[in-house]
């Protein structure tokens, strides 16, 4: 049976990276006594995948992973077995059977919903300007942004790739596209206002979080977003 | 959630943040408000090598079972953050609480390697704590070392206000309970340490006076304070069973070195190999029944949700149930997902049997350590392991499909003669020339044999203790005489030699037997800069050297030096067990080559009986 699971990870396990994520989940559902299937061989491993690596250092109300177990009561119980045995900042807040034919989560990933906020003391002297000013370059009709890699220098436009992009009480919503096509991370649409705008922000200066994952149930020309907890999921 | 010791800016531009979070899994968590006694349990090293170390869980959790104590961790920060902290007058703090380590009550700090030295005063220097115990005033922690090294703790006299000798999990609480009585009368720290000298096992350096002959070796240690004893006891569980295991030890993020469930399976060793500080200071033999085990095993894989469960011991062939607890482990985890590594067994028939249960045979390697390359030679170490038992034990395996044997030696051994150095080339010929005796059709490709040696230090407690050890040259020289061997072995590409670093072994040896001198060495080299001795990229050999100079010391004294059978040593002051007249038996047998049995096969009175418990009492029920 697969099964889909979203997850939060907020307050210092935001320093957790992906691998010990993964490592951190293998270990919980042992503990929470999940009847996970595993690989054969010598070193089994649990049948399990991941959605989208989430960055060292940012917080997410929207994770999302797969696994496969041989049975099981009911989601809610998989549910309340797994918070049972979580660390602080690592809470299961969904819980979903899947179809035996569907996509995995890593697979289906489109689209992705974060918020940004300036850290403590990082906020410039003119915030509003700042705000405003994104406002403005979002709404270019090209939104170009010079990536450097080894081979060089490179333009590239961001305009498809963001989705959305708003300022409410001082947060920053974006929503912009993900997974392994056009992986645009919200670091570098920062980065590119930066260099639109002539000015550089602080180190460190935002705070990230993702909100929620998207698959595309549309097709490309006409994307339909939907959370990645919602498809696929089995009807009983 | 509390709010950490150190921001996000300097957390993101650091190596592994997730060192200095706490916040994991079974991690202990109390009001610090509600406790009398907080108890910062250190581990001079960095996070993934303390996180791995067995004894400090299971203090960690003995304490923190009591409501009064809470016991947080300490571990050393890497160079990237001790930069930081420095820089910014960060104080070192646990990871529990997050809160400086200067507020603490306690700071106990487990010493199991000689070079980790130079981080214990980091721990101090960057938790703003006086580095000497003499300038510690009434509100600074009582700083308290403990562990193998602290069967000489000479060379760390100055550091520590007290020292714990032997294992922790005795006399812990009843020091806590005086902490806490004379902390309510309102009695100060002196009156503290008085009481506390009191105790069997406690050692408060500062109590003793210690005097030397001209040539700079002791003339007399004796107490300058009533309450100080003038013969210190090791501390020891009598009975494993009794002694609280960990029931949930804490789960770390990032990888640690041990990632995995220990069952310590038994202490001490039956066996006497003459070089082994463990094995003497550990006396007697003490094992765990197999039923404690069996509940153990279920209780920590499902408490931690590790993949892999392992046995911890220093001789696991001995463990009188080892049949019971492996086919357990097996029958019971093998196949739900569980690993079960095995330690390093006597190879024969039940071992390869069980290891090609658990382990690929193509994938992984069988372990020999002979310690010395003649037979004359391990009669003088005692290490009772025949060329023929390794070459039939190689010779099985190989028809089993193994082909990769490691074997570890010695260089620098009391007595050592050419002859024995060239034995380890030979030894390992021999090895390889046992699998090409295997038809061609039947093996399985080449067959490696790593061959690796060690130089030797002499250690307090043993019968070695009066050895002397080599120099640096007569070290690398010997190494190389080895590696000349291996070149005219007749399968040399087959084989294969490494040997370890040498600079690093003098160190060791200087601090393994220093006396209290040795103490102004230390914080030389630490202001010069030296920390992490024990990793080689960071050691600095220059500033050691440097700091013999600067200091007056002569580092010939402690390492080449002949001692004679009437010095008294720094350590003498301890009783550990073993007594003087046993290892000075057993260095004049060393020199007459001559073997003695093990504790089941006769006993041979070193001393250890007297804690009345363990094989010394076995069958005598
Ligand atoms: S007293 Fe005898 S049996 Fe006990 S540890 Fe010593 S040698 Fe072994």
């Amino acid at each position: 049976m697969k099964i889909r699971i979203k997850f939060t990870k907020q307050g210092p396990v935001k320093f957790v990276g992906h691998l010990d994520i993964m490592r951190y989940f293998q270990k919980a559902m042992r503990r929470a006594d999940i009847d996970i299937k595993y690989s054969e061989g010598f070193s089994p491993h649990q049948v399990m995948s991941f959605a989208a690596p989430l960055g060292v250092g940012l917080t997410s109300n929207g994770e999302y992973m797969d696994i496969e177990v041989h049975s099981m009561k009911d989601c809610d119980t998989i549910m309340k077995q797994l918070n049972d045995v979580m660390a602080d900042g690592i809470c299961v807040t969904e819980c979903h059977c899947l179809n035996d034919d569907a996509k995995n989560a890593m697979s289906l990933v489109a689209a992705a919903d974060y918020t940004v906020t300036f850290r403590e003391g990082k906020a410039p002297a003119d915030e509003k300007g700042f705000f405003e000013g994104l406002l403005t370059f979002k709404d270019q009709d090209h939104i170009m942004i010079v990536k450097k890699s080894k081979k060089g220098e490179r333009e590239v436009d961001l305009k498809n790739l963001i989705y959305q992009l708003s300022v409410c009480d001082n947060k920053i919503f974006m929503k912009i596209s993900s997974g392994s096509a056009d992986n645009l991370k919200p670091e570098l649409v920062m980065e590119a206002y930066d260099q639109w705008r002539g000015e550089a922000s602080p180190e460190f200066a935002f705070c990230i979080q993702r909100e929620e994952v998207y698959g595309n149930t549309g097709n490309e020309a006409n994307p339909v977003l939907v959370p990645l907890g919602l498809i696929g999921e089995s009807v009983e | 959630m509390k709010k950490l010791a150190l921001s996000d800016e300097i957390l993101l531009s650091i190596e592994k943040p997730a060192r200095y979070i706490g916040n994991e899994v079974n991690m202990a968590r109390k009001d610090t408000d509600s406790v009398d006694i907080r108890f910062g349990m250190c581990f001079p090293d960095v996070y993934e090598i303390g996180m791995s170390h067995l004894g400090m869980q299971i203090l960690y959790d003995m304490f923190n079972r009591r409501e009064d104590i809470y016991c947080e961790r300490i571990f050393s920060p890497w160079t990237d953050l001790d930069k930081i902290m420095r820089e910014k007058k960060i104080p070192l703090f646990a990871l529990e609480s997050q809160d400086p380590i200067k507020e603490f009550d306690f700071i106990g700090i487990t010493i199991q390697y000689e070079m980790c030295y130079t981080n214990i005063l980091q721990i101090l220097d960057l938790g703003q704590i006086p580095l000497h115990a003499c300038e510690r005033q009434e509100g600074d922690p009582i700083i308290i070392g403990g562990g193998p090294c602290a069967y000489n703790p000479e060379p760390l006299a100055d550091f520590f206000d007290m020292f714990y000798i032997g294992e922790g999990e005795t006399v812990y609480f009843e020091l806590m309970d005086r902490y806490k009585d004379n902390k309510k009368k309102g009695g100060s720290r002196r009156e503290f340490l008085e009481m506390a000298a009191e105790i069997d096992g406690i050692y408060v350096p500062s109590f003793y006076d210690v005097l030397y002959h001209e040539d700079g070796t002791i003339k007399s240690m004796t107490p300058n304070n009533s309450h100080a004893k003038a013969t210190v006891t090791k501390q020891l569980v009598v009975n494993m069973d009794d002694a609280t295991y960990i029931e949930k030890p804490v789960v770390p993020f990032i990888k640690v070195t041990q990632d995995r469930v220990v069952l310590e399976i038994q202490r001490g060793c039956i066996r006497g190999c003459r070089f082994c500080q463990a094995g003497n200071v550990y006396r007697p033999m003490r094992e765990h029944s197999l039923e404690y085990l069996k509940d153990y095993a279920y209780k920590l894989l499902k408490n931690t949700g590790h993949e892999e469960i392992s046995l911890s011991s220093l001789s696991s062939s001995d463990y009188s149930e080892l049949e019971g607890i492996v086919n357990f482990l097996i029958d019971e985890f093998k196949g739900k997902g569980v690993n079960v590594s095995l330690p390093s067994l006597r190879i024969d028939a039940f071992s390869l049997d069980v290891m090609s249960k658990v382990q690929d045979v193509r994938k992984s390697s069988l372990t020999f350590a002979p310690e010395a390359g003649s037979q004359r030679l391990r009669d003088v170490i005692n290490k009772g392991l025949t060329e023929e038992i390794i070459l039939k034990g190689a010779g099985e395996a190989f028809q089993g499909g193994w082909n990769r044997v490691k074997l570890y030696f010695m260089l620098g051994l009391p007595t050592e003669t050419v002859e024995d150095m060239e034995g380890i080339a030979e030894l390992s010929e021999k090895v390889a020339e046992i699998y090409y005796e295997i038809p061609k059709d039947q093996r399985n490709g080449k067959v490696q044999v790593i061959a690796s040696s060690s130089f030797f230090v002499p250690k307090p407690f043993t019968p070695f203790q009066w050895a002397r050890m080599n120099t640096k040259d007569e070290f690398l020289q010997k190494a190389y005489l080895v590696k000349d061997k291996f070149r005219t072995m007749l399968n040399q590409k087959s084989l294969k030699y490494n040997y370890h670093e040498a600079d690093l072994t003098v160190l060791e040896g200087v601090l393994a037997r220093g006396d209290r001198k040795i103490s102004a060495l230390i914080e030389e080299v630490y202001k010069n800069g030296a920390l992490y001795d024990s990793w080689s990229e960071h050691f600095k050999n220059d500033v050691w050297l440097k700091a013999f100079e600067t200091c007056g010391l002569d580092s010939d004294f402690y390492t080449v030096r002949e001692r004679s059978l009437d010095e008294i040593f720094p350590w003498d002051f301890i009783n550990a067990g073993v007594s003087k007249e046993f290892l000075k038996r057993e260095w004049q047998n060393a020199i007459d080559e001559k073997v003695t049995p093990n504790c089941r096969m006769q006993c041979i009175g070193c001393g250890a009986k007297s804690f009345e418990g363990g094989v010394c009492y076995e069958n005598q029920n």
